[in-house]
């Protein structure tokens, strides 16, 4: 059930390495946001970030990287209900002639 | 009888590559996406939605940065040590993992702490708008925040936060005829805070379970570990998917509200 | 394989807290069962007052109580508020205590591992955990009936702000729905990974009975739709009892009363969406185990082999999938614009197309078939004219244009009432009737089946086909009174044939109810494969033991190996280790 130790330890030293990537892109994604970029920008830096540190989270930690297909069919079929959850519903809001009654009587 | 043997419980199943018990956790996994997809999604909706004002510019407006970084470096240590546990299991040391376990354990507690201390600072954090304008800072405004000193059936004493530049303000008194709304910084104040206390605080209720879970491996893991080691080593490869994913969601959710 | 220890477990751990897949399963279904009852029952009571508005409920009145009846000088009649509760809980019990827990928890629990050759679930105790989330969940919605202001009365569907302010019968809805959605979530994980991981040596994924993919993709349906139903659960549970503003507009007035002290800024959109995002899912949730049952009975009572089994595979994969994308279908009518609209309209009429397909390739199925008229074919075959019925109606439903007459209209309780009741309910039944012998050992009576399925064939249309015209005369949904109107008064005569036939309806299943406890212990008994049937379940004992097979299946062929060119039996069973 052990594994050679010597295997473990490669692995042991990329947790390590991960756990550095992941404190350094921190710092940067919080240095970054004093700029006060204007907002796309913001928003495209920032979720960039966050999804290098979760692509280090689940590629490493979560040893996604060294499993087999079907998991990343099932997962891939999650992510493309998860962004048409997420952006959908919002567009609501992005018709020309849409009232906006529906958030609040002044509107935008 | 009561169970019969499951086969694939253990050794791994030729097409996924898993055994049971990952394969179910990484399908539970997916739908806590959806999930937290549907929390993130309120809250681009109800932020692209939002009256003019009623959303704060940046989030640095409101919350706490610095305590916020503090706690996602925390909570990435924390899925370290986690994932360190399961490797010393995996390499036959189980009292090194059960050491990496309590760590994980703490790292999880000094979270919550400094999130109840966040919470606890916008729950005495009080927000007030006036039918007539007071004067504050040299202006008539209608909108005062700060902390309140005493609250009687005619009025409350607020004192106001300071402005970077300008000296401390005084105490000052309001009467209740002129109250509109009187409200702390909980979550209804706003729909921005109803959404940052409805994220954070399913994603600590999620820390807590996370939480729960590991104290059992803890309490269980000798007996286990001493019947059925693969068993063990499962079961914490498990809990560790589970507390990864926890820790993603916070790396999602902190440059979210606290940096945009 | 299985292990004998030697002794028994206590009753209350064999029969009550059992592990076991099979008593789980019974437990869904006889709970489910009781629960369709009462659903039942509520909208009976319900149709008196659209018969004949304002008189005096017979009976029965008295016992209702304050709020749902009110007081007159000759008795007792339904308030608006009881109508509006008996409504919403109508619908909330008939879909999530009723249908699904009997197609998915029981039909599902009792017949996949069966099915795949596999001794039990992969997660036996969290397949009991997932039944008692279920009955947890049944009981505080019934508790709810009994708080002041009575149980939840703003639709099954619950739109806010109306939900927002609701009396405390919502709050107990909100908490019943987690405990409802969590044992669905635990349970589709449990079904995914027993279908992946614990199929019989030789059986692949292309040799599983449709019952099987159906079940499969229903699953993935409950795991990846429920959970933003579950956080719209949350929103709404905040908005009331922390004071949030999630789904309140501002400047939002109450009784005349402008609601200062809250924040507004809420959108009660969003919940629409939140809540169709599952509740469409859900309503292919309702219709695929039925499509199995009715598949395998098909299979089975034609003595041949499904007719385009790939393509059934492929259009329910497809259908699951589109499943996802047409949920504002139901919102065409809140303004959200032309783009989306035309968006989901379009996806809208994608997916009928795989949903013609798999009722093409089960008409087909029947053709040059030697069909065996037993009671289970009886529900089969009439499964299909009333989907077909219900599918069809949906079309101007799902056209923007016609929506725009249609929506919210007495044409839409038709059109989904269709498919779920002369639809997934038969097919239901068609289930009962097949697989009791499986889990008792005994066949149900022929006569009372017979006498439980023409009835109920008949008076079933008679309650659903006039609804298609009273909503097209302009009729609204859940209204108290429909003669306050003269388009309402007009179709009036209509209204109370349906009511008369959904009397009928209910006393039309009396023959099922006896049949079933009677059969329990007088049924004719029966071997293993009374059905004479291919699939796995059939080559194990009636009923299985525990561990289901005294050894492992092993397959070496398609799940309806029926009338094989040159074979002496009209069937070949699928466990290889049988042919001796």
């Amino acid at each position: 059930m052990a594994s050679s130790s010597h295997e473990m330890d490669k692995h042991l030293k990329v947790y390590y390495i991960v756990f550095g990537c992941l404190a350094v892109l921190t710092v940067l994604t919080v240095s970054v946001a004093y700029l006060h970029l204007p907002i796309v920008a913001a928003v495209a830096v920032a979720l960039l970030i966050a999804c290098v540190k979760g692509s280090l989270v689940a590629s490493f930690f979560m040893h996604l990287i060294s499993e087999r297909r079907l998991i990343f069919v099932i997962l891939g079929l999650c992510l493309f209900l998860f962004l048409m959850l997420l952006l959908v519903p919002s567009l609501t809001f992005f018709e020309p002639h849409y009232s906006t009654f529906v958030n609040g009587v002044s509107g935008r | 009888m009561s169970t019969v043997a499951i086969p694939y419980d253990i050794e791994p199943h030729p097409i996924t590559g898993m055994y049971n018990g990952k394969f179910g956790l990484w399908l539970f996994l997916a739908s806590e996406v959806m999930l937290f997809g549907a929390l993130f999604s309120t809250y681009i909706l109800l932020r692209v939605g939002a009256p003019a004002g009623t959303w704060p510019h940046h989030g640095s407006e409101i919350l706490d940065v610095p305590k916020g970084t503090i706690n996602t470096l925390v909570l990435i240590a924390s899925s370290v040590s986690m994932v360190l546990a399961w490797a010393s299991l995996k390499m036959n040391n189980f009292a090194k993992g059960r050491v990496f376990l309590l760590v994980t354990f703490l790292l999880a507690g000094v979270f919550l702490v400094i999130k109840a201390t966040e919470y606890y600072a916008k729950f005495t954090h009080y927000q007030i708008d006036v039918k007539t304008p007071v004067l504050l800072h040299g202006e008539k405004v209608t909108r005062i925040t700060g902390h309140l000193h005493e609250q009687t059936d005619e009025h409350v004493v607020i004192t106001p936060d300071a402005v970077k530049g300008q000296e401390h303000p005084a105490e000052m008194e309001i009467e209740r005829d002129n109250i509109v709304r009187l409200t702390n910084f909980g979550p209804q104040h706003s729909t921005y805070m109803a959404t940052y206390f409805t994220l954070t605080g399913l994603h600590g209720l999620h820390i807590v379970g996370g939480m729960v879970v590991i104290l059992f491996l803890l309490l269980t893991g000798p007996s286990m570990w001493s019947k059925n080691p693969a068993k063990l080593t499962n079961r914490v490869e498990c809990t560790g998917l589970y507390w990864h994913f926890v820790d993603l969601v916070w790396i999602f959710l902190f440059p979210v509200f606290y940096l945009l | 394989m299985s292990h004998d220890h030697g002794h028994d477990l206590p009753f209350w751990r064999k029969y009550i807290f059992s592990v076991d897949h099979k008593v789980i399963g019974i437990q869904y279904a006889v709970t489910a069962l009781l629960f369709l009852f009462l659903g039942f029952s509520l909208i009976s009571i319900m149709r008196y007052q659209l018969a004949y508005p304002g008189r005096d409920i017979p009976v029965i009145g008295k016992l209702l109580g304050e709020p749902i009846v009110g007081k007159t000088p000759t008795g007792y009649v339904l308030t608006g508020d009881g109508y509006n509760a008996f409504g919403a809980m109508h619908g909330t019990i008939m879909i999530f205590l009723g249908v699904v827990p009997l197609a998915v928890g029981g039909f599902g629990n009792f017949v996949l591992p069966l099915q795949i050759g596999a001794p039990d679930m992969a997660f036996p105790r969290l397949n009991m955990a997932s039944y008692w989330a279920y009955f947890s969940g049944g009981v505080v919605m019934l508790t709810s009936f009994f708080v002041p202001g009575g149980a939840a009365n703003s639709g099954w569907t619950s739109y806010p702000p109306l939900s927002d302010i609701a009396t405390t019968g919502q709050t107990m809805w909100l908490f019943g729905m987690v405990l409802l959605i969590t044992s669905s979530l635990l349970g589709s994980v449990n079904f995914i990974v027993t279908t992946v991981q614990m199929r019989a040596k030789g059986l692949s994924f292309f040799r599983l009975p449709f019952f099987v993919w159906a079940q499969l993709v229903t699953s993935f349906l409950l795991l990846l739709a429920f959970p933003p139903l579950e956080a719209a659960g949350v929103l709404q549970l905040m908005d009331r009892l922390a004071g949030t503003s999630f789904f309140l507009p501002s400047g939002l007035v109450v009784s005349g009363q402008v609601q200062n002290q809250l924040s507004g800024g809420g959108s009660p959109l969003l919940w629409q969406h939140l809540f169709w995002f599952l509740a469409h899912p859900e309503v292919y949730v309702l219709i695929l185990p039925a499509l199995g049952i009715v598949a395998e009975v098909i299979a089975n009572n034609t003595r041949k082999p499904l007719w385009g089994y790939k393509s059934l595979v492929y259009s329910t994969i497809f259908l699951g999938f589109m499943s996802f994308l047409v949920w504002a279908h139901h919102m065409f009518m809140t303004g959200m614009g032309q783009t989306l609209s035309t968006f989901f309209q379009a996806t809208t009429m994608i997916i009928s197309v795989p949903s013609v397909i798999i009722l093409t390739c089960l008409v087909i199925s029947l053709w040059g078939a030697s069909i065996r008229f037993t009671v289970p074919m009886l529900f089969a075959l009439a499964f299909l004219p009333m989907f077909a019925i219900g599918g069809l109606t949906g079309l101007p439903l799902g056209l923007t244009t016609s929506d725009i007459q249609l929506h919210d209209t007495y044409y839409v309780i038709g059109h989904f009432h269709y498919v779920v009741a002369p639809g997934t309910l038969f097919a239901l039944f068609a289930g009962v009737y097949y697989w009791f012998p499986k889990a008792t050992g005994r066949k149900m009576n022929d006569f009372l089946g017979k006498l439980h399925f023409w009835p109920s064939f008949i008076f079933i249309n008679g309650v659903f086909m006039p609804m298609f015209f009273i909503g097209m005369a302009g009729v609204l949904r859940r209204q108290f009174d429909q003669t306050e109107q003269l388009h309402g008064a007009a179709v009036q005569g209509l209204t109370v044939m349906v009511s008369w036939s959904a009397w009928m309806l209910i006393i039309s299943q009396f023959p099922f109810i006896i049949n079933f406890f009677w059969s329990i212990f007088r049924g004719e008994k029966v071997e293993a494969n009374p059905w004479q049937a291919t699939t796995l379940e059939w080559s194990a004992p009636s009923p299985p033991p525990h561990g289901n097979f005294a050894t492992p299946p092993v397959v070496a062929c398609g799940p309806y190996e029926y009338s094989i060119p040159g074979k002496e039996k009209d069937f070949c069973p699928q466990n290889v280790a049988l042919e001796a």
